[in-house]
């Protein structure tokens, strides 16, 4: 057993040092022409509008919150599945009464519309407010001078 | 594997001077660069396959240039990105973006190790086999939480966030597919899931219990593609909305690195799905060609097989809605997982 995890973290290791060894390869044979706007955030062409770390849907955090309630319950299911064969009916219903209070919880949340994935109506961020949301969020931090003067510098 | 090393320090040899534990991770390293190799090989493979079959289902030829038929054009490809400049965006936090290549690759060839590649041909045989595949390609939901947010990107964050929100949704299906066949077996080894499986292919788990075991593996299979992040289920990457997703600011060789770890997840996958439902290891026709390096044979022939299905998948559908994306994972395949152990538990005791 521990040979087979000794040897699970060695190829781990290995496929680390696999991908540090090949960049610095890369390193080696790569040009190094940085200018200001190579190195400017992608966003399409256009200057970046504020910072890249925006606020995101709150959705993500309600769908993480179910997983991790799924996954306790997966973890309690494996080792119960492995020794299923062995304990037979008493097994059964008592897993059928834990999953079952589970799916309750799922029907909450699907009723709920917790499981949908729609656009919030109302509020700051809401499809009528968000003209004035972005004008306030545009204060960039670079300009098309800049940008410019450094395509010259590269040039 | 163990045994092979046993063997070796049993001998009387020049290695007799040597620490058994030295030679034993010396080895065990070795191994493991060549299947870090393997794993760039795969890619180099799938991705040429990927091209090609899409060409031809589109009727066109696809690449034709570089060697006959174009085979060395992906070769051609890999040589291009490790000569490419690798741009790090001012604003990215640099470590993270580093970091992150690392923890893709090391997590895709972690579960590589653990798969049931033939009966002899091991390099970890776990006890928790399924438990260890499922735990370690978790890993690469935080690399792509951390890439997409050491970037400092829109597109990046964005990616990184759907891509880990589709994942652990689909995470629940593809565990829970997993456990109505674990239950029939008894156990979560892969060696223990091949043996279930002997003889010819009306053993394999997915023809038993009909049809329950068969809606279990199409829901792993569904979920799966979701697991690697392909059609129908690419938005992270959905190209029309956020560029590239997680990978907008990586090139070069990094940007290889998460490509290369994409094509090896894609192995780990249908790997699985081989391994427990399509009899792993085993011939499908008895003792016909069955066992020794034959395994390794059939079990890569079964992984291929479900990678061109995957391939055939993508340029058939088109993707998927965001809000359908949450629709069929935790509505259309969680009740119906559940509903199959249930059913299955109910089959197994009466």
């Amino acid at each position: 057993m521990l040979f087979d995890f000794a040897s699970a973290l060695i190829f781990m290791l290995v496929a680390a040092a696999f991908v540090g060894v090949n960049l610095v390869i890369s390193r080696l044979l790569q040009p190094r022409n940085p200018t200001p706007g190579k190195e400017a955030t992608y966003e399409c062409g256009e200057l970046p509008v504020g910072s890249g770390w925006i606020q995101f849907n709150i959705r993500f955090y309600v769908i993480a919150l179910i997983f991790i309630i799924f996954d306790v319950e997966i973890v309690f299911l494996f080792p119960w599945a492995v020794v299923f064969k062995s304990l037979g009916l008493f097994a059964f219903v008592e897993m059928a009464v834990f999953i079952g209070i589970l799916l309750v919880g799922l029907a909450y949340v699907w009723r709920k519309g917790d499981l949908e994935w729609d656009k919030p109506q109302t509020g700051k961020y809401s499809r009528e407010a968000a003209p004035a949301y972005f004008e306030e969020a545009s204060s960039s931090s670079l300009s098309y001078e800049k940008l410019e003067s450094g395509n010259e510098v590269a040039v | 594997m163990q045994e092979l090393i046993a063997s070796i320090l049993a001998g009387e040899n020049f290695l007799s001077d040597v620490p058994p534990v030295l030679i034993t991770v010396v080895f065990m390293s070795a191994a493991g660069l060549l299947f870090a190799s393997l794993a760039a090989i795969n890619a180099l493979i799938a991705v040429y396959l990927e091209r090609k079959v899409s060409a031809h289902m589109q009727d066109r030829l696809g690449p034709m240039e570089v060697g006959p038929h174009g085979t060395l054009q992906t070769l051609a490809d890999a040589v291009k990105l490790l000569l490419k400049e690798d741009i790090v965006p001012q604003n990215a936090d640099r470590f993270l973006h580093t970091l992150a290549p690392f923890l893709v690759f090391a997590a895709a060839i972690g579960a590589l190790v653990a798969l049931p590649y033939s009966s002899a041909f091991l390099f970890a045989n776990f006890d928790i086999g399924v438990l260890f595949v499922i735990s370690i390609t978790s890993l690469t939901v935080i690399a792509i939480i951390i890439a997409g947010w050491a970037s400092n990107n829109k597109w990046s964050l964005l990616g990184g966030m759907r891509s880990a929100a589709q994942i652990v949704s689909y995470e629940i299906p593809t565990a829970l597919a997993l456990l109505v066949i674990i239950m029939q077996v008894g156990s979560l080894n892969f060696q223990q899931i091949a043996t279930a499986q002997t003889g010819w292919f009306w053993h394999w788990h997915v023809f038993q219990f009909f049809p329950f075991n068969l809606i279990a593996f199409l829901i792993f299979f569904v979920a799966s593609l979701a697991e690697v992040n392909r059609t129908p289920f690419d938005l992270p990457e959905a190209e029309s909305e956020l560029v590239a997703g997680f990978m907008t600011e990586y090139s070069g060789f990094k940007w290889a690195v998460f490509m290369l770890s994409e094509y090896a997840n894609m192995i780990v996958v249908t790997g699985v799905g081989a391994a427990v439902f399509l009899g792993a290891h085993q011939s499908p026709f008895g003792n016909f060609m069955n066992g020794g390096v034959w395994g390794v044979f059939w079990f890569v022939g079964k992984a291929y097989g479900l990678v061109l299905v995957q391939i055939w998948l993508r340029w058939t559908l088109p993707r998927l809605r965001v809000d359908q994306l949450m629709y069929t994972s935790w509505k259309v395949l969680t009740p119906f997982a559940f509903a199959c152990i249930f059913a299955v538990g109910l089959w197994m005791i009466l």
